[in-house]
């Protein structure tokens, strides 16, 4: 895992490599300096001789120099290591989720794939760049230090070998317990998160039924919950610093009590004494640092194994050796067809499905929810691959084409339909860059979108907002409908893409379809039937087969689903509120209960 | 869509440019006054515990010199060493580090408890105020701008009270009894010390605001990136239909890059700050080592001993410290008080008024009519109306709701209802009927006091609704929203919502009245199965039917149906229906209707257009009226 991860460093190979040396070099010159400075007192200060106090002086300052030098160095390389680390993780992850297919988009879900290319990455590059800088630093402070204060006196470095010891233990015992406790913390601080969320977006439901005190309480009750975590977790950790402190200071005071004695019977110098302070409180704190550095880079694993998960996911769907390039025309035929989202799934959301359309010919699709319409078509575009059976689009099979040609000649309106921010324009040259402004006028008018447009102040350069949010769920049906029409498909498919549209407005949109397009298949899918009445032929799905296939005229005779739906949707059953749909141009206020 | 939980760590507002304060000192006399309230004593034992703590240290530093003149030099130089005092010394030395270790630790254990039960009492308030806000702030402020007042802001005034105050404290301390022990040592040597820190502040704060500069930049790329990764991905499957893919990676690469090379430059200066700090400091050292051993040479030993430098330099790098610690604080502290001033910025919003003083009370009524009050549910309900002369009233409450010349604006310059009149009599049904914006959520919105009108009044069986405390108000109607809101909890968790004191036997008869309890049974744990993420396990139509069931256990006189218009497949659109059909029977009930069925069976329609009812009366009426209504109607069957 770390390995693929690693493999994007790329062109930063350089400077992740460098920093460490740099780390390294630097650390050198820094434990350097307190073996200087012992030479400095005993040499100059002791003696008073001022020669060797300049030279000494000189050679720290020289050091200091140097350790400055690679310092800035290392840190240079390590930022442009880890910034440059993080860019390609994220270029790889969304250059390899542009390649995924429906089926492993539904895998992943799209939080889930945000989280991965935001947080975690930044999680990642945070713990790369402590890994190559501060993880050699650290350590390499504290060989050096020990080596160094060895050089000096090796008894005495004793006492630090047992305080290390000791401060591991310590570490050790503290390290896995608090991480246990602040998952817990974690947890409690999402549920209290999740409680005002939900206080906030029901908070009408709250003040209708007077449940502010009942809230107030189960607020109150989470908040708490998370205090007595917090104050646990937190507990713990304030035990390091004394600890810390404990170690530190009883190995100054050994050191004191056994370096008084060894300088006395001149076995040891002042200078040296100093510079064995020194080199305790660094070796000491390198491990503090160490540390840090373990409960960093632990906590950055989950982040790298969700994103080596993307990183190593295999698209489902991919051409084929030779992908045939054209699509000769709009028939479209399934030959006992079964699907299912996922292999291991025991039942079928199509079965058996076998049945063919003519090129041109209108098809109205119905049945309930969860009956497998949308799954039906999402076929005809190798959205997803069949199952068992196959699919033929213009006479062949859907896996033998080029996946952009034939997505190009099948455009589908999905039922979550998605508006980009951008101008009008903008999103309707989704369907075709190169469209002209007239071409998507055009397609507008086709679409019945060109109304309401032409009437927002800007025209076809008003901006929409990120997820289409500033227009209603009508507009943004039309406008996606005239987007696919641009493609100038061979097939269209509608999937329940006027249902926020009043009745004659979508009678006018199929009316011009019919009469603008005569030669692309169309396939609709709807919950109301006056919508599929028009068609050529309707179908009929129930639990995932089909019922009836056949004019609606034949239909109501011969089919029970199908007669059903048209007993229960007509008369007073319809929605009363058709014609008022028509009404959209009355201007929006803050009644946000009451649109569409 | 604001139900979607956002998983993608704090960022945003908070994590932004440098924020403007408007008033540091009060914001930040704000958070001490906080923490002070409730912890006066424990504060003041902190600052004891800083200043034990850092006394110790000092001493510890300075023993060195005690150690080297007054010990090691002696007794080098003693024919027959005794250790004896040494091992005294030490023994004191120990002693007062104990102190010092057990100060800090009191000091951290003190702190965090205060910092966190302050942020317990800040969190109540903050949501306790909340609740009793009036919905004008929900609607002028989006969902994620509330939230992050709780999770960033708070978070960073976290950071403010647990970690930087006492910092800041602690590091003044130190500076202040260090810089007192240097002057001690020697002056000349201090003065060099404190030229070097002017050198090194001044570095610092140079690199401190660049690095600033660019923080900001990324910041603005980082979120810029992960807005559009956002966006790119909520529509990636309509990027696949497309074969927009080739063109959405141009642009993300775009985004990509401007970001790497800001982070770049912010994280290459935040990187070697620290060490320029660094060695800068060692540079201050060696300076000082050499006028020390100029001093020292040239001054014939008394003036500075050799412990005396030693010491010294020692309190040379400590003094260097805390200097950088305090100036790498400021921004945090910064960003701390922003927060801060967001938190109370909504602690100091104003609530809701209620100036009202009839209640509800539950009545026995006496064959003769007359009413005495009773805490038992007797499903017979009262209007409690003291006057001022002390004389209590009971009035029944029957559901008669009057609007007269009601004018009504979200915002005083707009007003979106003029001149509505209308009259609900007990048990009758008023459809609204209008095209989306005409006006008909907002006069639900008005009958409960969602929000307050302008002008004209509204009486409910008889009282004015200013005049009835606003809980009573409220709690006499029973509304179904079209967006339905659940709460995590079981099933029977959120059909209780709607009156807590109902039994389980209760709930479940809700259930079944609201045809709710069919699928709930096939539910995996029945009305116990828990229930997350607004329901997210539910489809739209068992929600919907799950707040009809919430609505009927209310057992209100007064019902607001909002009907929904999303697509439910016909089969549980005809449960709802029926479920609705229930509940309306023998209510007072507005429904703002879209199903035709609805509107015919209504006692009185209301066509409202731009604010105005234009038309009223019954289905039959209105059609030979010709107008609007019959336009609509006939528009719709025209299309058959």
């Amino acid at each position: 895992m770390v390995r693929l991860l690693l493999s994007h460093v790329g062109k930063y190979k350089k400077d992740a490599i460098l920093t460490p040396v740099c780390a390294a070099l630097e650390v050198l010159m820094e434990t350097l300096i307190p073996f200087i400075t012992a030479s400095l007192i005993d040499l100059g200060i002791e003696r008073g001789d001022m020669g060797n106090v300049f030279k000494y002086g000189g050679l720290m300052v020289v050091a200091a120099l140097f350790s400055l030098a690679f310092a800035i160095g290392a840190g240079r390389f390590s930022a442009r290591a880890s910034t440059g680390f993080a860019a390609n993780l994220r270029s790889a992850m969304y250059k390899k989720i542009q390649t995924f297919s429906f089926a492993n988009i539904d895998r992943f879900s799209t939080s889930g794939l945000i989280t991965r290319m935001t947080t975690d990455v930044t999680s990642i590059q945070q713990a790369f760049a402590m890994s190559i800088r501060m993880a050699v630093r650290a350590p390499l402070t504290l060989i050096m230090s020990l080596i160094m204060s060895l050089t000096i006196n090796a008894r005495i470095s004793l006492i630090f070998l047992g305080a290390m010891v000791l401060l591991v233990i310590a570490i050790m015992l503290i390290i896995p317990r608090v991480s246990g406790i602040f998952s817990q913390v974690f947890k409690r601080y999402d549920a209290l998160n999740e409680s005002v969320q939900e206080n906030v977006s029901a908070i009408r439901v709250v003040k209708a039924y007077t449940r502010e005190e009942h809230e107030k309480e189960k607020f109150a009750k989470a908040s708490g919950l998370l205090y007595k975590f917090s104050v646990k977790a937190e507990s713990l950790m304030a035990l390091a610093g004394p600890i810390m402190m404990f170690v530190v200071n009883a190995s100054i005071i050994l050191v004191s009590w056994f370096g008084a004695k060894l300088v006395v019977s001149k076995e040891l110098t002042t200078g040296e004494l100093t510079s064995l302070f020194s080199y305790c409180t660094s070796i000491l704190m390198s491990l503090m640092m160490l540390s840090m550095v373990f409960v960093m880079i632990t906590m950055s694993i989950a982040a790298m194994k969700r994103t080596a998960e993307v990183l190593r996911e295999e698209p489902a769907i991919q051409n084929g050796p030779s992908p045939v390039t054209e699509v000769p025309d709009g028939s479209i035929r399934f030959d006992h067809v079964n699907f299912a989202y996922r292999a291991d799934s025991e039942e079928y959301v199509l079965s058996d499905i076998d049945f063919s359309i003519r090129s041109g010919e209108t098809v109205g699709l119905i049945g309930a929810t969860g009956s497998g319409k949308s799954s039906l078509v999402s076929l005809i575009s190798r959205l997803y691959d069949v199952s068992e059976g196959a699919v033929y689009v213009g006479g062949t099979d859907v896996r033998d084409y080029d996946l952009d040609t034939l997505r190009n000649s099948v455009a589908v309106v999905l039922q979550k339909n998605v508006l980009f921010s951008g101008t009008v324009l903008d999103n309707l040259r989704w369907g075709d860059p190169q469209a002209t402004e007239e071409d998507c006028r055009r397609a507008c008018r086709m679409a019945c979108a060109d109304e309401f447009i032409e009437a927002m102040p800007e025209g076809y350069n008003a901006r929409i907002e990120q997820g289409g949010t500033n227009v209603s769920g009508g507009q943004r049906q039309r406008l996606c409908i005239a987007r696919a029409l641009l493609k100038k498909p061979k097939i269209l498919i509608l999937d329940d893409s006027t249902s926020a549209v009043d009745t004659a407005t979508d009678a006018k949109i199929k009316k011009a379809l019919r009469e603008s397009a005569p030669e692309v298949t169309k396939i609709i899918i709807a919950q109301r039937v006056a919508s599929v009445q028009e068609a050529d032929r309707v179908m009929v799905l129930n639990d995932g087969r089909v019922d009836g296939f056949d004019t609606p005229e034949n239909l109501v005779k011969t089919n029970e689903i199908y007669r059903y739906l048209v007993e229960t949707q007509s008369g007073e059953e319809k929605d009363f509120d058709e014609a008022l749909k028509a009404d959209h141009f009355t201007d929006y206020n803050m009644e946000d209960g009451d649109n569409e | 869509m604001s139900n979607d939980r956002q998983p993608r760590g704090p960022r945003g507002r908070a994590m932004g440019p440098r924020p403007k304060i408007d008033h540091p000192m009060q914001t930040l006399g704000r958070v001490l006054g906080l923490m002070m309230k409730h912890y006066k004593f424990r504060m003041i034992l902190v600052v004891v515990c800083i200043l034990v703590n850092a006394m110790t240290q000092l001493y510890g530093i300075l023993f060195i010199r005690e150690l080297i003149d007054g010990y090691i030099v002696p007794l080098s130089k003693a024919a027959a060493p005794d250790f004896s005092g040494l091992a005294f010394a030490l023994v004191r030395l120990g002693c007062l580090y104990l102190a010092g270790i057990a100060a800090s630790y009191s000091q951290t254990m003190l702190m965090l408890r205060i910092a966190q039960g302050t942020l317990l009492k800040l969190r109540a308030a903050m949501f306790d105020h909340m609740e009793t806000l009036p919905l004008s702030y929900f609607d002028a402020n989006s969902h994620g701008d509330i939230m992050s007042v709780y999770t960033n802001d708070v978070d960073t005034l976290r950071m403010l009270m647990s970690n930087m105050i006492p910092e800041v404290i602690g590091s003044t301390v130190n500076i202040i009894s260090t810089l007192v022990s240097m002057i001690v040592l020697s002056v000349p040597m201090t003065a060099l010390t404190l030229v070097m820190v002017v050198v090194i502040s001044f570095v610092t704060m140079r690199l401190g605001a660049r690095s600033a500069g660019y923080f900001v930049q990324n910041q603005k790329n980082l979120g810029d990136l992960n807005g559009f990764i956002e966006e790119m991905t909520e529509g990636q499957k309509v990027v696949k239909v497309f074969c927009h893919e080739q063109q959405s990676i141009a642009d993300f690469e775009e985004r990509n890059q401007r970001l790497r090379a800001s982070a770049n430059s912010a994280n290459g200066i935040a990187n070697i700050l620290m060490p320029i700090n660094n060695n800068l400091a060692h540079l201050s050292y060696v300076l000082c080592a050499v006028v020390g051993a100029l001093i020292a040479i040239h001054g014939d030993g008394t003036v500075l001993t050799i412990g005396t430098i030693v010491s010294f330099l020692t309190l040379n790098r400590n003094f260097t410290r805390p200097i950088s610690q305090i100036s790498s604080q400021i921004n945090n502290v910064v960003m701390g008080m922003a927060g801060a001033q967001r938190v109370f910025a909504m602690i100091d919003l104003p609530s809701e008024t209620d100036e009202g003083t009839v209640t509800l009370v539950s009545v026995d009524v006496a064959e003769d009519g007359a009413m005495t009050e009773t805490l038992r549910r007797t499903g017979h309900w009262a209007w409690k109306e003291t006057a001022q002369d002390g004389i209590v009233r009971y009035v029944p409450m029957r559901g008669d709701v009057r609007f007269h010349d009601v004018d009504f604006g979200y915002v005083p310059e707009k007003t979106v209802l003029h001149d509505v009149n209308l009259f609900a009599k007990p048990g009758q049904k008023i459809a609204f009927v209008g095209s989306t914006g005409a006006g008909k959520t907002t006069i639900t919105n008005l009958i409960n006091r969602f929000y307050d009108i302008a002008d004209g009044e509204i009486l409910y069986d008889g009282f004015n609704v200013k005049d009835i405390r606003k809980n009573d108000l409220r709690r006499s109607m029973a509304i179904v929203l079209q967006e339905t809101n659940l709460f995590t909890g079981t099933v029977m968790d959120n059909i209780r919502y709607g009156r807590l004191s109902a039994t389980d036997e209760e709930c479940v008869a809700a259930a079944k009245l609201a045809n709710a309890d069919g699928f709930i049974r096939r539910l995996p744990e029945g009305y116990n199965t828990m229930l997350t993420g607004n329901g997210s396990n539910l489809s739209q139509g068992q929600r919907q039917l799950l707040s009809i069931a919430r609505a009927a256990v209310c057992e209100p006189p007064v019902l607001i149906l909002d009907e929904a218009t999303s697509s439910i497949d016909t089969h549980t659109e005809h449960l709802i229906q029926q479920g609705m059909d229930k509940l309306m029977q023998g209510r007072t009930t507005f429904v703002i209707a879209h199903r035709l069925s609805t509107v015919m069976n209504a006692d009185c329609i209301m066509v409202l257009e731009k604010g105005v009812i234009i038309e009223r009366g019954s289905h039959e009426e209105l059609l030979e009226k010709k107008g609007k209504y019959y336009q609509l109607y006939t528009g719709h069957f025209a299309e058959e």
